[in-house]
């Protein structure tokens, strides 16, 4: 593998994340993580769609018209998040439930478009699903570990399997139920985001505008 | 160069070339779409029956994670009911049976006079399949498959009865899209336990059971007629209070329900 497709892929991990840098996919992580289980399934799911789509629309990229590319780019995205809806009620039947419309958002995660607009149409097939795989094995971090916390704490468990001894069946963790509900991913994610950027201070956005201490006689 | 890059730019933006890339394109995604539609069904369609199974078994607290599914459910007998009747009938054959098709089909289905159709359905079928829970001859459970509107969704579950048809012994829903964390506080255990015991039917035998706002007021003499409203999700609950009332009702299972009444009564 050579130094520039290793980038391709090992960037979307940390540096360039397209959950905590690019604050994109935002509201499946919310959805599919209050347990493990789903969080995976999603993840698959998600790494198999952005691979093969931005493959395929990479492969095809001379042949589409300028003026509807954004419509090919979709159906092409489309048609992989319903093969693998139809895959995961075939063979997950359970947890596909769980996930119910998540899956089938998956067309309108802006990760997988984004991918597909910048990246895949200008870029050789090859590169472009490194860069696919990379950009859902960057998501798949994020909704892991926030799936890992709110498994965790909110239920006392990983994978169904009890970690913690909860009060309720005798032990001595008070189930924490706010990790279960939305509201938490979002500090879970605000945290991580607030954890990456302290470690890689190149991530910081600079501040857009600046509050100023307007002496009180300037106003008189 | 730069003029063959122009022109190739030229003909991929041009009328035919957009039309050729859509309508192939068309074309290739449906098929690959339909051909995995359709070769997955059956696998799909014998989780849904396995799905169905483990749930009527969990309403009637049969189910257990290590048993055999399908060895549990021989212990459950199928028959099919006429609603209008109340009468057991051969009409249909249960393990076919869809509801909501048979509701559609004016051959088997009937539109529901909207001052009746308090579970916002618009139709339902004519017959409509109950599992018995047998121990040996003797029917220990009764359930009967209800659905109706909620806030966002049509909700599909089962309750159980005992086998005079008045009380409940367990209610839970296997499908529906309410409010993620507010609507679908209806799969909790804790809420769906406090349906167990509750009384169906008022003194004048119309169906009385309910959700109510807020908190049961357990010395209230209605207690027994009452579950916690859930909240955040009072359409939702409110929703469940007219699809367990419309099904247990005189359009619904109540004929049936009532001949399970009278036949217990003579039976003491």
């Amino acid at each position: 593998m050579t130094d520039g497709s290793r980038k391709v892929l090992i960037d979307p991990l940390i540096d360039n994340n397209p959950v905590t840098l690019q604050v994109l996919g935002i509201c499946s992580a919310l959805a599919v993580t209050t347990s493990l289980l789903p969080a995976l399934l999603m993840c698959i799911a998600m790494i198999s769609v952005t691979t093969l789509a931005t493959g395929t629309i990479s492969s095809i990229r001379r042949f589409i018209p300028n003026n509807i590319r954004i419509i090919v780019q979709m159906t092409i995205i489309a048609s992989f998040v319903i093969l693998v809806d139809q895959l995961l009620r075939a063979y997950a039947f359970e947890t596909s439930k769980q996930l119910s419309v998540f899956v089938g958002l998956i067309i309108t995660n802006c990760i997988v478009l984004g991918r597909a607009e910048a990246f895949a149409m200008k870029n050789k097939p090859g590169v472009s699903m490194l860069d696919g795989l990379g950009n859902g094995l960057g998501y798949s971090l994020i909704l892991i570990t926030v799936a890992t916390f709110r498994e965790l704490l909110g239920a006392g468990s990983l994978l169904g399997y009890k970690i913690l001894p909860l009060v309720t069946d005798g032990g001595w963790y008070p189930a924490n139920g706010l990790m279960l509900l939305p509201p938490s991913a979002f500090f879970i994610i605000g945290l991580l985001i607030w954890a990456v950027r302290s470690w890689k201070p190149k991530q910081v956005e600079r501040s857009e505008f600046q509050i100023h201490e307007v002496h009180r006689t300037e106003v008189l | 160069m730069p003029e063959t890059k122009d022109k190739q730019k030229r003909s991929r933006d041009s009328v035919a070339n957009t039309l050729t890339v859509s309508i192939v394109l068309s074309l290739v995604a449906s098929v690959l779409v339909a051909t995995a539609a359709i070769s997955l069904k059956p696998i799909q369609e014998r989780n849904e029956e396995q799905f169905r199974q483990k749930i009527i078994l969990d309403v009637a607290g049969l189910y257990s994670p290590d048993a055999d599914i399908n060895e549990l459910f021989r212990g459950i007998e199928t028959r099919m009911v006429d609603l209008a009747s109340g009468e057991y009938t051969d009409a249909a054959d249960a393990g076919e049976f869809d509801a909501i098709a048979a509701a559609k089909d004016p051959l088997t289905g009937i539109n529901i006079p909207p001052a009746d159709d308090i579970a916002n359905i618009k139709q339902r079928a004519r017959v409509a399949p109950v599992y018995l829970v047998l121990d040996g001859e003797e029917v220990t459970q009764v359930i009967l498959p209800i659905y109706g509107s909620g806030l966002w969704s049509t909700m599909f579950g089962f309750m159980s009865l005992d086998p005079d048809g008045t009380t409940i012994r367990g209610l839970r829903f296997y499908e529906h899209a309410e409010t993620p964390g507010l609507g679908d506080q209806i799969d909790k255990s804790d809420w769906r336990a406090q349906w167990v015991g509750k009384k169906v039917f008022a003194d004048d035998d119309q169906p009385r059971v309910e959700v109510v706002r807020g908190f049961v007021d357990q010395n209230s003499v209605d207690a027994e007629y009452q579950v916690d409203g859930l909240s955040g999700a009072t359409l939702t609950g409110r929703g469940v209070t007219k699809l367990v009332q419309y099904w247990t009702g005189p359009h619904g299972f109540g004929p049936y329900l009532a001949k399970l009444r009278s036949e217990e009564s003579a039976d003491d």
